[in-house]
């Protein structure tokens, strides 16, 4: 699709994806309601790129990334993984971690379910993931209530990668986030990408951050992917009105 | 600050005042100060004494004694209707609120009308189904009960389920069983504490009025609802033979809810 | 078009409970024949009785024919009373109704005035009293509020006479005389419920700015009071009247034992012990009538208070 990356491995094919959902009835009468979120996406990411995917709130972005990685049912379409593992980071850091358990056992819940590692391995590797993101590891005794919000975030993304995985979806990391917590979450993961050579599909809203962060950007709309290109690209010489229109409320263009 | 002091006072008044009842119905489990079956003809409806603080009945039993006894039936017939109603309906309510679909659908519409029913009425029907008896009332209860729990632990399961820790378990490999019983079910404590608070008095409530009926909990086992219903003949010889169980059962019902509200 | 749909899962609900109360009474252990006969009686006896009773039927085809005897009024035979159960239930079912009544009267009235009394008091002496008072009053089971009226306001101050229930048919103001105190006892920890549930509304609603913007605009405090705020803390109680006139019902059966009424809850009662299923079945058909029409009742009026639901 987009000739800069051809020379590398795939990681994930998404090839022609539907879904849609039908809402909730309300009395046993009703007759249930078709919406069409995804109209046909096909994409692919490859190693060691960061995607970002751009579009409205309500165009879709989430439930692409929910899709991906197997939490939502699709109505049609192929998703081809090709590492193991993929992970989410979430929006809302004070949504994703369980309120009634410690961060040992969030951190140490991938390991005990998918791997062989004991206790003593489980606790080093979780000690290990909190340092690279920047925690002490006294707080593997604490549960989630007693951190702030760009603390939590930092433990999603150790958690993301207890699994050490290869791609990781980040659906919107830091709009929960202050201002300057926002920065030091968006450095943490370049440098993350980096030292560990993932591949991050980064979903948001907005085209200043994607253009820091990205190398590549897809624009979202109506639950299809209207332009796809190098950030450069699309950001020089955007296609679709569409893309222009969102560039200039940014006020890049 | 004073707020905070008042909700104290008001949770240490629930405990005591539930204390009150609960800690003479477990010791009248194992000990009473008389035998409560014993009749004694020179002792019927005798008054208050040290011997016999409370009095006695109108066979010569020893109230004190009874009430204890009473009480312990009322309190086993509850905690055993409680736990039954909360464990089933918890079974079901997580397992229909995390699944969902058609079985869902069913169950609560099913549900629905059983809880548009007055909760005595469903007690009365089962008890007419299964039989009076201490152990047959409190399968009736139970299952009375189960619609209630079921509705309330399915409601937060649909709710916690679609919370973004519950994807992340998911991807962390968590197993459909791992997740309802490990990530789930711990973060609906508190909304289960309080259904089973207000289900055990309820049920003591339900037993309390299906024994005064006489269909309840039979002789010889003793319950604060038939000592109601044998004390209302002596009414205006001796009301302290139906104030004193009647109080048994306010002062438990009043110290519960009264810890409840804290909880919530 | 909502309220026919309602109208429509109200007949359905109705008939899915009378199924189930017809099919768990026709499955448990325990032989009628042998209930009216006694364990006296000679197999050919008690084969003839099946024969008569129509035992012998397969479930559905007595389940048949007992639903169209239904739909025609006829609940079947008592077997202890050999009288068909309509003419048996027929005129104890206004008395129950009649004390339903009376105590959700007695509920609105109690719950209303105090409620009013307590939001404009909030701090006084008196609303907070009623407040601790009303807390204690939630936990007492209607039979032993009867009980205790029946000694204080029966056996003390003696306005009425306990056990001296007069029928209607009778003597209808003497009736109505004497069911005020069961229905006073069913009516108070009710009251007490719709009492904290209006009074939190009140609260609620006094603090809101439609309140606030109409009082500044000059409108004296009695007419914003009865025009915006009663209204509007009422919807919520609405829907807890529905519960309540339902458990008042289930209420009226316990509470005939305390005040010596024959009604429903006492023939209820006898049949239960007596094994009468079809006397049982009718009663508890009976009632949950009552109760989903009373709920029905209860929405269609939501949507007339409410606009927002309609």
């Amino acid at each position: 699709m987009s000739d800069v990356c051809n020379n590398q491995t795939r990681i994930l094919e998404v090839k022609d994806l539907f879904v849609s959902f039908t809402e909730e009835k309300s009395s046993l009468f009703d007759k249930k309601k078709k919406i069409d979120v995804l109209n046909g996406i096909s994409f692919d990411m490859y190693e060691g790129e960061i995607v970002g995917l751009v579009g409205e709130s309500g165009c879709g972005k989430s439930t692409l990334a929910k899709s991906i990685l197997g939490l939502n049912k699709i109505t049609k379409g192929d998703i081809i993984h090709y590492s193991q593992y993929p992970q989410m980071i979430f929006q809302d850091p004070y949504n994703s971690l369980n309120p009634s358990k410690t961060i040992e056992f969030i951190l140490e819940e991938s390991l005990k379910n998918l791997t062989k590692l004991n206790v003593e391995e489980r606790r080093q590797k979780a000690k290990k993931r909190l340092e690279q993101v920047g925690l002490d590891d006294h707080y593997l005794i604490h549960k989630p209530g007693e951190l702030s919000g760009g603390q939590r975030q930092r433990v999603c993304i150790a958690n993301a990668l207890m699994l050490d995985p290869k791609l990781l979806i980040a659906d919107e990391p830091v709009s929960a986030l202050d201002v300057t917590i926002q920065a030091q979450i968006i450095k943490l993961l370049a440098g993350l990408q980096k030292e560990l050579g993932l591949s991050i599909l980064f979903i948001s809203h907005d085209l200043r951050v994607v253009y820091e962060l990205c190398d590549r950007v897809m624009i979202m709309k109506d639950g299809k992917i209207i332009e796809d290109g190098t950030v450069d690209e699309v950001y020089r010489n955007p296609q679709t009105d569409y893309t222009k229109q969102l560039l200039l409320s940014a006020g890049i263009m | 600050m004073n707020l905070r002091i008042k909700k104290n006072a008001n949770s240490i008044m629930g405990i005591v005042l539930t204390a009150i009842v609960v800690i003479p119905a477990i010791i009248g489990i194992f000990w009473t100060p008389y035998d409560p079956e014993t009749i004694n003809g020179s002792l019927k409806l005798a008054g208050a004494s040290w011997a016999h603080p409370f009095g006695c009945d109108n066979f010569g039993r020893d109230i004190l004694s009874r009430i204890m006894l009473g009480s312990s039936t009322t309190f086993l017939i509850g905690m055993g209707t409680v736990i039954g109603g909360a464990v089933v309906g918890t079974l079901v309510g997580a397992l229909t609120g995390f699944y969902g679909g058609v079985i869902d659908e069913v169950l609560m519409r099913f549900n629905d009308v059983m809880l548009s029913f007055p909760s005595l009425l469903l007690a009365l029907t089962f008890v007419a189904i299964f039989g009076p008896g201490k152990y047959r009332v409190m399968w009736a209860l139970a299952i009375a009960f189960v619609p209630s729990f079921a509705r309330i632990i399915r409601a937060e399961f649909k709710r916690v389920k679609n919370m973004d820790y519950v994807k992340a378990a998911r991807l962390s490999g968590a197993s459909d069983f791992r997740i309802m019983y490990v990530h789930i079910l711990p973060n609906t404590v508190k909304v289960l504490i309080n259904a089973v608070l207000i289900g055990f008095n309820n049920a003591v409530l339900a037993e309390a009025g299906l024994s005064f009926l006489g269909i309840g909990v039979q002789p010889p086992d003793a319950s604060l609802g038939r000592m109601l219903s044998d004390s209302q003949t002596y009414l205006f010889t001796k009301p302290s033979y139906a104030i004193i169980p009647g109080m048994a059962i306010i002062v438990m019902v009043l110290g519960v809810s009264m810890i409840g509200k804290e909880v919530e | 078009m909502k309220i026919l749909k309602k109208i429509v899962s109200s007949i359905l609900v109705v008939l899915v409970v009378s199924t189930l109360v017809f099919v768990a009474f026709s499955v448990i252990p325990g032989d009628p024949a042998v209930a009216k006969l006694g364990t006296m009686a000679t197999p050919e006896q008690l084969e003839n009785l099946r024969q008569a009773m129509g035992l012998t039927d397969p479930l559905p085809v007595r389940y048949v024919h007992w639903v169209l005897g239904v739909l025609q009024g006829d609940f079947g035979t008592s077997y202890s009373y050999g009288i068909p159960v309509t003419d048996l239930i027929a005129d104890k079912l206004p008395v129950t109704v009649t004390m339903a009544i009376i105590s959700m009267f007695i509920m609105i009235v109690l719950a209303v005035v105090l409620a009013i009394y307590s939001a404009y008091h909030e701090h006084s002496l008196l609303g907070r009293a009623i407040g601790v008072i009303n807390q204690v009053i939630m936990s007492i089971p209607p039979f032993f509020g009867g009980i205790i009226i029946t000694l204080i306001f029966g056996l003390t101050f003696k306005l009425f006479s306990p056990g001296g229930y007069i029928s209607y048919d009778i003597n209808l103001g003497k009736f109505i005389g004497y069911m005020i105190w069961p229905a006073i006892a069913i009516a108070l920890p009710k009251a007490s419920m719709a009492y904290s549930l209006l009074l939190s509304g009140l609260i609620g609603e006094k603090k809101k700015d439609y309140v606030r913007t109409a009082y500044s605009r000059g409108n004296s405090s009695k007419a914003v009071f009865y025009r915006h705020i009663l209204k509007n803390a009422c919807i919520p109680v609405i829907t807890f009247l529905g519960m309540a006139f339902a458990d008042m019902i289930a209420g009226t059966l316990v509470i005939e034992q305390v005040f010596g009424i024959p009604g429903l809850g006492m023939i209820l009662l006898t049949s239960i012990q007596n094994r009468d299923y079809p006397v049982v079945e009718a009663i508890i058909v009976c009632i949950a009538v009552l109760v989903i029409f009373s709920n029905l009742l209860v929405d269609i009026l939501y949507k007339v208070v409410d606009p927002r639901t309609r």
